[in-house]
């Protein structure tokens, strides 16, 4: 067999291949090309359209106005433009209460990953499964349980009226403070998880030397172990940040009708405001911050690949 | 007597720590505790019963709920773990090549698109396919919980095939075994332990999804965590406890089997 022939025959079988993988993907492609990748740019497309009367969108009229709408009104009588006060207040509550949420499972779980980092070996793996269990729990079922303790016939309304503390239940649903515990509640595993990826690794000699050096324990917190776990400390924001903007459940259980975050606005021209365009350009909204914060997380993470390998 | 001094000891973090994990369960215990309450509160306790297990067993709604839950979770799980181990033997071991990360970014682009997203965009599709068809089955459901548990089907397939052995199909193929024999009796039984973990991590992932459902669902197609979202609004009785009860035991004992397959590999 000549050389170029065998050459010939194994470029073939090359192709043939790479030919098989692309037959083997095909499945997994097309069903999460028209059941979700597909989808999400109709939805960018629909964000461009007229919107039609009763909901739904005038086909192939395309208009700025569902992207005008997110920030500002056109008065109906003299056209005039205002800021959407109603939409600037939601945008503004997702964001303050998704960075509250990011700041005070930070606060929490900072120590808790540092308490489980620096237990013996053999028993991290336990306190490690206790912060994983209720995040396997239904986020329901977690958003129901900081429910029943709030509520104003919940347990700690009936225990405090029971010893007289107070006379009055105290308002704690429906407030954007049930909102914020609901979300610390639901999303503190998945801060403690990266934080303590990153503890894990610590040399405490570095810790040691700076006690040498007669650092105080707060001043060896600062200076040697939180930059020590930076990347954790990034890597962890950007986990709990994302699913807190988008949060829908939490917000619609625990906030009510009332104090609406984005997502729950999303779905508010979806129904009673029959306002797709509106919807459709507040969700590319949503996925262009996510998307943000998504790529400082990569960047972090193949940053932090360079420094420890 | 002077206690021995620990360089990582840091003033209030054991507390801290302590009081979290104490917090965690706090909620979820009280849920489950309250779920055996003989009396109608969830806050004020009346002795042990299970007549609201009883009650759950017996509304029709739940049962209905739980049934629909199952399926779509079944067929789901299935189906998405099927598509996804031919995906990722696919995209393993082999030098990269054209399209490869595109493969790689499609398949994984369902974990970075929030979920509301997703849900109103299928809103969208699957409305007008409903009018266009006049089909409003479920479908929809299953097509859609399909194709978001595909990456989360794909991870653990992956992971094990990017740490097998490719000796063993060799000497298989050495043997003069035929390519699709050294699939069946080689590559696939190693792989095994990966796919059943993808398939329950699936399952659990389907079991557990509200906001996609809740937007794509018909009349009458409620799946057991959008009829608990939607008794949440009215007042509740333990019945929602004991639910939930049951709910969470039966995802703690999939993610469990979860693990306990996933240890054997190592």
């Amino acid at each position: 067999m000549s050389m170029v022939h065998q050459q010939t025959l194994v470029l073939a079988a090359e192709r043939r291949d790479l030919r098989n993988r692309w037959w083997l993907c095909a499945p997994a492609l097309f069903i999460i090309l028209i059941a979700a990748n597909g989808p999400v740019v109709i939805e960018l497309l629909f964000s461009f359209m007229v919107k039609g009367d009763y909901g739904d969108v005038k086909y192939w009229q395309f208009s700025s106005e569902g992207w005008f709408s997110v920030f500002f009104t056109r008065d109906i009588f003299d056209d005039s433009i205002t800021l959407a006060d109603a939409h600037v207040t939601i945008l503004l509550r997702s964001l303050t209460l998704s960075l509250a949420t990011t700041g005070l499972t930070l606060l929490f779980g900072f120590p808790t990953a540092y308490f489980i980092a620096t237990r013996p070996p053999h028993r991290r793996d336990l306190w490690l499964l206790l912060i994983t269990i209720p995040f396997w729990i239904n986020i329901l079922i977690r958003t129901f349980a900081i429910q029943e303790l709030i509520r104003n016939e919940g347990i700690i309304n009936s225990f405090l009226l029971k010893i007289g503390v107070i006379d009055q239940p105290i308002q704690m649903m429906f407030t954007d403070f049930a909102i914020l515990l609901g979300m610390v509640y639901v999303y503190l595993p998945l801060m403690v998880l990266p934080l303590y990826g990153s503890m894990e690794k610590i040399d405490f000699r570095l810790v040691e030397a700076g006690y040498d050096l007669y650092a105080g324990s707060f001043k060896v917190l600062r200076r040697v172990i939180i930059p020590l776990v930076k990347p954790g400390i990034i890597a962890g924001s950007i986990l709990v940040f994302i699913p807190a903007i988008g949060a829908y459940v939490t917000p619609r259980v625990l906030g009510g009708g009332k104090n609406l975050m984005l997502g729950n606005l999303i779905e508010l021209q979806f129904g009673q405001g029959r306002n797709w365009p509106l919807g459709s350009a507040l969700s590319i909204t949503l996925m262009v911050i996510v998307t943000a914060a998504l790529l400082v997380y990569v960047r972090n993470a193949t940053k932090s690949d360079l420094y420890h390998g | 007597m002077a206690r021995t001094f620990s360089v990582t000891r840091q003033k209030g973090f054991t507390s801290t720590a302590l009081i979290c994990f104490a917090l965690l369960y706090l909620p979820i215990a009280t849920l489950v505790v309250y779920a055996f309450n003989a009396g109608s509160s969830v806050a004020i306790w009346e002795g042990f019963s299970l007549r609201w297990f009883e009650t759950a067993w017996n509304n029709e709604h739940v049962l209905d709920a739980t049934l629909r839950s199952l399926t779509i979770a079944s067929i789901a799980a299935v189906v998405s773990t099927a598509a996804a181990t031919m995906a990722a033997l696919a995209t393993t071991r082999t030098k990269p090549y054209p399209g490869l990360t595109f493969k790689y970014a499609f398949i994984n682009q369902p974990l970075m698109v929030p979920e509301i997203v997703t849900a109103v965009a299928l809103l969208i599709l699957f409305s007008r396919i409903k009018v266009w068809t006049g089909y409003a089955g479920l479908g929809y459901l299953m097509l859609a919980h399909t194709a978001f548990c595909i990456p989360f089907a794909y991870l653990p397939i992956r992971a094990r095939l990017e740490n097998m052995d490719l000796s063993l199909e060799r000497a298989a193929a050495d043997l003069y075994a035929t390519p699709w024999k050294t699939f069946r009796r080689v590559t696939l039984p190693l792989l095994w332990p990966g796919i059943l973990a993808g398939a329950m991590l699936a399952f659990v992932i389907s079991l557990d999804d509200v906001v996609i459902t809740e937007f794509v669902k018909s009349g009458g197609q409620d799946t057991l965590p959008t009829y608990m979202l939607g008794q949440l609004r009215r007042a509740v009785t333990p019945e929602m406890n004991a639910v939930s009860t049951v709910f969470l035991v039966l995802s703690l004992a999939i993610v469990t089997l979860f693990f306990f397959i996933n240890r054997k590999k190592h």
